[in-house]
């Protein structure tokens, strides 16, 4: 086996063993593995060199939209809800996305920016619907009609969750180097020659966007059920910036990196937050800077090039193109 | 007579500001009759490939291929009906090999929105590695197209264009760019290619040596109008073509 697969291997056998042996691990990685799904979302936008600063509204509609259905339904149950909060993440996606795949570059980020702002607005303000900033309780809910304890059910979301970023990932990875996903990739690159063999770059974005929001959107219902409360913070442009972020850290435009940069970003937020309280942001912004300066292709770019070393090739001629922001 | 033309431009007008860049223009492509499409800088015949393609819309007059209408038609939809365009700056996806930027167009032409498949796997590969072939450009088939020489560029440029399996391909000056001790190779291999796929070629030219070999037929635009059509025997000796477009050109 070659080398390079050993340490992800490694590192999800640990993850997928942690849990075992570290009980309050299996939360903070449940909704690591919820951020990922939801970061995975913004590479996939990243692709088509389309940066997204509103994607946690998708994020939010399926959780609130979990959330509601909870409510109305007692708790409600785990499968329903994660389908009725991808697809609520997927309707919506899809009429903010024929209107912003209009757009391109700033006024695409920005414009994304404002729906998600009015989303967040309507959940501050609609109190009596929403909760307001207390938001909203998702009582656990039952799996496929068996109600489970705490413990059970922190296991079984964290194992489901686990699979469902497997599954997710591999899904993600054919469409990305399937022919419509090489496509997504060209919007970036020329969209002129696109349109004159015949494809619509616009259709071809939204295709890409669809898949993003409910990439989103699954990320959101599983953080909401593992949060066990939706609150209007779901939508907040800090939380968009975050997705973006960690995308950035991870790899922009990496299946792999939207994970590991999730996981780390969630690790160093959670133990920066109890020993660095006042400086954890500064020190995530200052890793930021140097990712961008001196590692364009992110944590998984740093890594593929130290395997490369390794195995003592030189970084291939023909690696993915380091302006992945551009 | 009419069976056999392809695309038909009726009583086209644009204009640009003051600049005149087609006035009442017709102009009909034939079957199987490669014309050539020489005149002055800033004459209009790009622009002319443009409201072709349906990239530029005319002030007035229509565009037919095959009879139909496609004057309003955009560039997408006329793609799918069977013209495709080469470019003066070649066009290419820049983050792709050669290999992928044919088969994207593949995929493009089959419509292979819903496969999940590799790109590198679709049936298309053997057909488009041929056609590289062709162009004489099999050998750099897995070389990322951005490290390329001009000349090799405009080639892919084609050749993705040609992918497309179109009836009318036109190019513009697929020659601009490419040394000069290697234009007329260039053009054998592009002949050599359109006459295998079997496809009608319009091309803007300033090199009057290429046009004289490669095109059947020559028309001759200036001030946004059709001067001259004919052979290109005869039109390049025409004291007229001579004086306004070729002493510029020479």
């Amino acid at each position: 086996m070659p080398l390079r697969f050993v340490l992800p291997l490694i590192l999800l056998a640990v993850i997928a063993l942690l849990p075992l042996g570290v009980p309050w691990a299996k939360v903070v990685l449940s909704l690591a593995m919820a951020k990922g799904l939801a970061v995975l979302g913004i590479v996939v936008l990243l692709r088509a060199g389309q940066v997204s600063f509103g994607h946690a509204l998708f994020f939010a509609v399926a959780a609130y939209a979990a959330a509601f259905l909870g409510k109305a339904f007692a708790g409600g149950e785990l499968v329903s809800m994660i389908f009725f909060g991808v697809s609520a993440s997927l309707a919506v996606g899809l009429i903010v996305g024929l209107f912003v795949v209009r757009y391109r570059y700033i006024f695409f980020g920005m414009l994304n920016l404002a729906f998600s702002m009015i989303l967040f607005s309507v959940l501050e303000k609609f109190y009596h619907l929403t909760g307001g900033s207390d938001g909203m309780q998702v009582a656990r809910p039952s799996v496929l009609g068996i109600m489970l304890e705490r413990e059970g059910f922190e296991i079984l979301l964290f194992y489901a969750t686990l699979v469902i970023c497997i599954v997710i990932a591999w899904c993600v990875q054919r469409y990305l180097s399937s022919p419509i996903g090489h496509m997504m990739q060209t919007i970036k690159t020329n969209e002129t020659r696109l349109e004159y063999l015949g494809v619509s770059a616009r259709t071809t974005l939204l295709v890409g966007y669809l898949i993003s929001a409910g990439l989103c959107g699954l990320g959101g219902v599983l953080m909401a059920v593992a949060q066990g409360i939706v609150t209007p913070d779901y939508a907040w442009w800090i939380r968009s910036g975050e997705l973006v972020f960690i995308a950035i850290l991870g790899g922009a435009g990496s299946v792999a990196g939207a994970f590991v940069g999730a996981l780390i970003y969630e690790v160093v937020r959670t133990y920066a937050a109890a020993f660095a309280a006042d400086v954890w942001q500064m020190v995530l912004g200052i890793f930021l800077l140097a990712i961008i300066l001196y590692a364009s292709r992110g944590l998984v770019g740093l890594y593929t090039d130290l395997m490369d070393r390794l195995q003592g090739r030189g970084a291939s001629a023909d690696a993915q193109p380091r302006e992945a922001l551009k | 007579m009419t069976a056999d033309v392809l695309l038909e431009a009726k009583n086209i007008s644009i204009h640009f500001g003051g600049v005149i860049a087609a006035e009442n223009v017709d102009m009909q492509i034939h079957k199987g009759r490669n014309l050539a499409i020489i005149g002055p800088n800033g004459a209009g015949k790009t622009t002319f490939l443009n409201i072709c393609t349906g990239y530029l819309k005319p002030d007035a007059g229509k565009v037919y291929f095959r009879r139909r209408d496609i004057t309003e038609k955009s560039p997408r939809q006329i793609t799918r009906m069977g013209v495709a365009r080469a470019f003066q700056i070649p066009q290419l996806f820049s983050e792709h090999t050669v290999i992928q930027n044919m088969l994207i167009a593949a995929a493009a032409r089959e419509k292979r929105w819903l496969s999940f498949a590799r790109l590198e796997e679709i049936p298309e590969r053997n057909e488009m590695m041929h056609l590289l072939e062709l162009v004489n450009c099999a050998a750099i088939a897995e070389r990322s197209v951005n490290k390329l020489p001009e000349g090799q560029r405009k080639l892919i440029d084609i050749a993705v264009a040609l992918a497309l399996k179109p009836q009318l391909l036109l190019m513009d000056e697929p020659t601009s760019g490419v040394a000069s001790s290697e234009k007329f190779g260039v053009m054998d291999i592009l002949t050599a290619a359109l006459n295998e796929a079997n496809v009608t070629s319009v091309f803007v030219e300033h090199d009057m040596g290429i046009v004289e070999k490669y095109a059947d037929e020559v028309a001759v635009w200036a001030s946004g109008a059709v001067q001259f059509r004919g052979p290109p025997a005869e039109i390049l000796e025409h004291p007229d073509v001579i004086r306004d477009v070729i002493g510029e050109e020479v």
